[in-house]
């Protein structure tokens, strides 16, 4: 039986991980890639490395921090942020990412998607997106530019635009639940994972190991990310997998 | 020393470097008489099966393929490397493949009696051994990491050394005499990921002595 994915999601600055990690068994809880083999150690399924870097000097170091991550882990990862391009995600691809996540830029440029999908493979574009509930639209709205930035699209009808574009799975975070940590946002995740037919991962809002069970059995989300529970040790992985497991969810 | 097939469809960067972490020697390589020269042959891939004949079809690689399985030496598919090794697939429309293992290459319905099944099949599965071979000896069904939304349908059970359970039975590990394939991605497949590939590498050493 295929399992269900527990993905941390690690924000990189200028090549370092940024967001306060608390990690004190880390000689540098700052080196992406000590982080990522901490999480592999715990039983991460997969990982997401977003770049948030503002300078081009800063998007050039996420190559090295990419090449080196692949060079000693034998799990798949997935770059996301400031990917605008078939040449960016041929750099990032190259250097040894599994997948690329494309937000702004698939929004601004959907055909984006179609490119990536024929060069690379529909497997390895996901599509990011960033939904906040529009209580005038009576669904959730998509957002980009880091969730400033409102568009027409409603997220249901883009999400089934970007499966038919090419994407071969969608990263769903919503807004209204990010840094809540009071669970996911299991109406959204439902309404998006039977809209469409490739996996869609659950992101924002998980604040301990029970929120994960909602994700999979009443969100229906095939995977799951969380950052700041796993950084600030609010819980581990293996706790989470542990949990799961009880509650009778596969797990690996 | 292991030759990596470059035909501009792979992903070579994961493959080389897990042969780097195995500590074993390999190049990469487009080169025909290069590649044959090769103790053991890696076919990696990814992105669609047409395109991928077309380019071995176009670069002569594909003759070079077959002729390298008739060598007897050891050659490995990955992902849609295995699928190459196959007669047939219906991805973009009936393309032949390499046609060294019996059987086709069809797209996952995406449901069974009324329960959708996600498209493509992705993460981590576990491992059912089927059949005995050399390339899970000293292994035990774990789970390693899928991505793919066409898979091999075989009627000759013995060339399926493993499958996983999705909507359909999927054949994982594949093989015959000295071709094997691997559906999913050993290279990201952690641990046990690194064992079938160690054991691979293996059949290539003791055929290296023994010739």
């Amino acid at each position: 039986m295929l399992t269900k994915r527990i993905i941390p999601c690690l924000d990189v600055k200028e090549g370092r991980v940024v967001k306060g990690i608390q990690f004190v068994e880390l000689r540098d809880a700052g080196d992406p890639v000590e982080l990522a083999r901490f999480y592999d150690q715990q039983g991460a399924d997969e990982l997401v490395f977003l770049d948030i870097s503002a300078s081009h000097e800063g998007r050039k170091t996420m190559v090295e921090v990419v090449n080196e991550v692949a060079s000693e882990l034998a799990i798949p990862f997935t770059v996301g942020g400031g990917i605008n391009s078939l040449a960016d995600m041929k750099r990032m691809l190259r250097a040894g990412a599994d997948k690329v996540s494309l937000n702004t830029a698939a929004v601004l440029r959907p055909s984006l998607i179609t490119e990536g999908a024929s060069f690379f493979g529909a497997q390895c574009m996901v599509v990011a997106i960033d939904a906040k509930f529009d209580p005038e639209l009576g669904s959730w709205r998509v957002y980009t530019h880091g969730g400033r930035k409102a568009t027409d699209y409603e997220v249901i009808a883009w999400a089934k635009e970007a499966v038919r574009l090419g994407a071969g799975e969608i990263l769903l975070t919503s807004m209204d639940c990010d840094g809540e940590k009071d669970g996911f946002d299991l109406a959204l995740t439902r309404a998006v994972s039977e809209a469409v037919t490739v996996p869609v991962i659950a992101s924002g809002g998980a604040g301990n190991a029970a929120h994960f069970v909602a994700a999979f059995r009443d969100g229906l989300a095939d995977a799951a990310l969380a950052a700041s529970i796993f950084h600030y040790k609010e819980t581990s992985v293996e706790e989470v997998k542990t949990f799961l497991k009880s509650e009778g969810v596969n797990v690996r | 020393m292991i030759g990596i097939i470059d035909y501009g469809m792979g992903n070579l960067f994961s493959v080389s470097k897990a042969m780097e972490r195995l500590g074993v020697e390999y190049f990469v390589s487009e080169d025909r008489k290069e590649l044959a020269g090769a103790d053991a042959l890696i076919l990696p891939g990814v992105g669609s099966f047409k395109d991928a004949m077309e380019r071995l079809n176009e670069t002569g690689l594909s003759e070079m393929v077959k002729q390298y399985a008739g060598s007897g030496k050891p050659m490995l598919g990955i992902c849609l490397g295995m699928q190459l090794l196959f007669a047939q697939s219906e991805e973009n429309g009936l393309t032949d493949g390499l046609a060294l293992l019996p059987g086709k290459v069809i797209r996952f319905s995406g449901e069974k009696a009324g329960t959708p099944y996600k498209v493509p099949h992705m993460g981590w599965n576990r491992l059912r051994f089927i059949n005995k071979s050399p390339i899970i000896s000293g292994i035990s069904e774990d789970f390693v990491y899928f991505v793919h939304s066409y898979y091999v349908s075989t009627e000759e059970r013995k060339v399926v050394i493993a499958d996983c359970e999705y909507d359909v039975d999927v054949p994982a590990v594949v093989g015959k005499g000295n071709v094997y394939g691997m559906q999913f991605h050993p290279e990201k497949s952690g641990g046990l990921g690194m064992s079938l590939l160690q054991n691979f590498i293996q059949l290539a050493k003791e055929r290296t002595i023994q010739s």
